[in-house]
């Protein structure tokens, strides 16, 4: 297969083409603009439409109705433009629309800053919006997975109604690596028989709502919802293992951290600890069997976040907090350097319980 | 030989890594001159020629780039001190453009002073790049480049690579690529760019050829 050169942002671009999306909404926004810049160029050529909102509120709400219609619809953003996207994400899950969204997170909170980023972990899997409800998000960890996983995020999307999430950071966005852009096998794409399309006279109308007038269908929406969730939590986690067949410490990180994680325990091992990375590739659903597993051999975990720790939460759950879960953060658009994430590979090894360690 | 050498093309062409390249090559050649290298790139965030510039310091290479670069303000400035490559006519200068059109605006702000002194302007060219793999690509991206940056291209460099997995094999291929391209823009190759370590499997195959080093060193390569 041909291989490219392509920066994370274009990769998305090009490969939400290859998945079929032919419209994009969105509003500029450092480190994301490549993702952007790419469909305004490219989709007008494969007959597509590329048209830059006035707001963040605005591009998401523009997702909302070309979703209803039934199209493949992508926007994104970086961290401060999905807060603003948060009611209209709420209302497209409330409608169980499918969508991909971006975001490429940099520094926070507030205007914060430009600088690489993992803080909107709470956002993406906790509170992407108001009201009961989930998205799936997926964290890619290269160039090649920023691709591979926008065409299976609206596979996803679309097989379970719902928004999907790609939840890169800064590194990703803007790192280049060689890739093989290879279109998804050739399926049928998923029918909309729910979709605003016109009824041609010939059937009922399809209405697409998030209002419920009556408390007790919008409680059984609801639960019928939380039911499909529930078949998603156990079907659709991944997650990838590395250097686990013998780990003692098990390092617990997605996305451009998990990189400098195995560079870290490469050097742990040179030093005769045997480390390990759990990469969570879905972070909702989070992979928590596989965590759950580990824990049963290993002696302590250590959650790496470019954050003020916000997976831990999770990472701790799933391992019911029968092992030491150690942190290690860097905030603010500053990023890990393999030797401070080496040094609590060897604080975790050693057992040595201090104030990060709960 | 000129005193300004100017690097511009599409982003991710290559352009930063060229231009310190350069920069390392005159120190060499021109053991007591004063070398400027200015990152003149107002697109990009992350990436840019200042990264070096530590590296370029120690081998005595002024680096002039705007106070806000790499920081977490996001402001496409131009430092005055940029005018210093024009004025002071003992600097061999090295100017790096931010990528595509958009990139090229801020050279425009020279355009009188690059006429004046006649630099050599070389358009970058990556056939592994998806935007820029046909010679009809380059050449509207060296139409549009000139158009925001209002100045001509004086010769094109051949850096068709795919980062760190770049192979022999893959510059090679790269050839008719640029010839056409050559042809399609009516520009000279001044120079195939290949990765220090691939020089002696592609001597003598190829013309032109120059050996680099990749600067850029990145703690998440895995």
């Amino acid at each position: 297969m041909e291989k490219v050169l392509m920066k994370g942002n274009e990769a998305i671009a090009e490969a939400a083409i290859m998945a079929g999306c032919r419209h994009f909404f969105g509003y500029p926004i450092t480190p994301q603009t490549e993702v952007a810049a790419y469909m305004s160029k490219r989709l007008p050529q494969v007959g597509g439409v590329y048209l830059q909102a006035e707001s963040e509120i605005a591009s998401i709400n523009m997702v909302l109705g070309a979703s209803s219609a039934g199209v493949r619809v992508l926007t994104s953003s970086s961290s401060p433009g999905i807060s603003l996207m948060s009611e209209g994400l709420s209302y497209i899950a409330g409608c169980d629309l499918p969508a991909v969204l971006v975001n490429i997170q940099r520094g926070g909170p507030g205007l914060g800053g430009i600088q690489p980023s993992q803080a909107d972990y709470y956002q993406a899997t906790r509170s992407s919006g108001h009201g009961d409800f989930r998205i799936l998000v997926l964290a890619p960890n290269s160039v090649q997975e920023m691709a591979d996983l926008t065409m299976k995020a609206f596979d996803l999307a679309d097989k379970h109604r719902m928004p999907a999430m790609i939840l890169g950071d800064g590194i990703l966005g803007q790192m280049m690596e060689p890739i093989v852009l290879s279109a998804p096998e050739e399926q049928k794409p998923a029918e909309k028989p729910w979709a605003a399309t016109g009824t041609g006279g010939t059937r009922k109308k399809n209405i697409i709502n998030s209002l419920y007038l009556q408390p007790d269908q919008l409680e059984r929406k609801n639960l019928e919802r939380y039911e499909r969730y529930k078949a998603i939590s156990e079907s659709e986690a991944m997650y990838e293992e590395h250097l686990m067949d013998d780990a003692d410490v098990v390092l617990v990180a997605y996305g451009a951290t998990s990189r400098i994680c195995k560079n870290a325990i490469s050097m742990a091992r040179s030093k005769g600890i045997k480390a390990g990375l759990i990469r969570p590739v879905t972070l909702w659903p989070f992979p928590e069997k596989a965590l759950a597993n580990a824990s049963c051999r290993a002696k302590s975990f250590v959650c790496v976040e470019m954050s003020m720790g916000q997976m831990i939460d999770d990472v701790k759950l799933a391992v019911k907090c029968s092992k030491p879960v150690y942190f290690c953060g860097r905030t603010g658009g500053m990023v890990h350097s393999p030797e401070e994430i080496l040094k609590k590979i060897e604080d975790a090894n050693g057992g040595v319980i201090n104030e990060h360690c709960i | 030989m000129h005193r300004i050498t100017i690097f511009a093309g599409h982003y991710g062409s290559g352009k930063t890594n060229l231009a310190v390249n350069h920069a390392f090559q005159l120190r060499k050649s021109h053991p007591d001159k004063r070398i400027a290298v200015c990152d003149l790139d107002i697109a990009n965030p992350y990436f840019r020629a200042l990264d070096s510039k530590k590296a370029l310091e120690i081998s005595n290479i002024e680096m002039i780039a705007s106070g806000f670069s790499n920081s977490n303000l996001e402001a496409p400035s131009i430092p005055s001190s940029v005018s210093a490559i024009f004025d002071c006519k003992d600097i061999l200068g090295i100017i790096d453009v931010g990528g595509d059109d958009r990139g090229a605006y801020a050279l425009g702000r020279y355009s009188g002073r690059i006429a004046e002194e006649g630099a050599q302007i070389l358009l970058v060219c990556n056939c592994f790049r998806p935007l820029s793999k046909s010679p009809l690509q380059i050449e509207s991206f060296k139409r549009e480049i000139e158009a925001a940056a209002n100045v001509r291209f004086t010769g094109m460099v051949n850096n068709s690579n795919l980062g760190s997995e770049t192979t022999a094999e893959d510059v090679l291929k790269s050839m008719d690529f640029i010839d056409a391209a050559s042809a399609a823009c009516g520009l000279p190759v001044v120079f195939t760019a290949a990765r220090r370590d691939l020089l002696p499997s592609l001597e003598g195959k190829m013309p032109g050829l120059v050996g680099i080093d990749i600067f850029r060193t990145e703690k998440w390569r895995i």
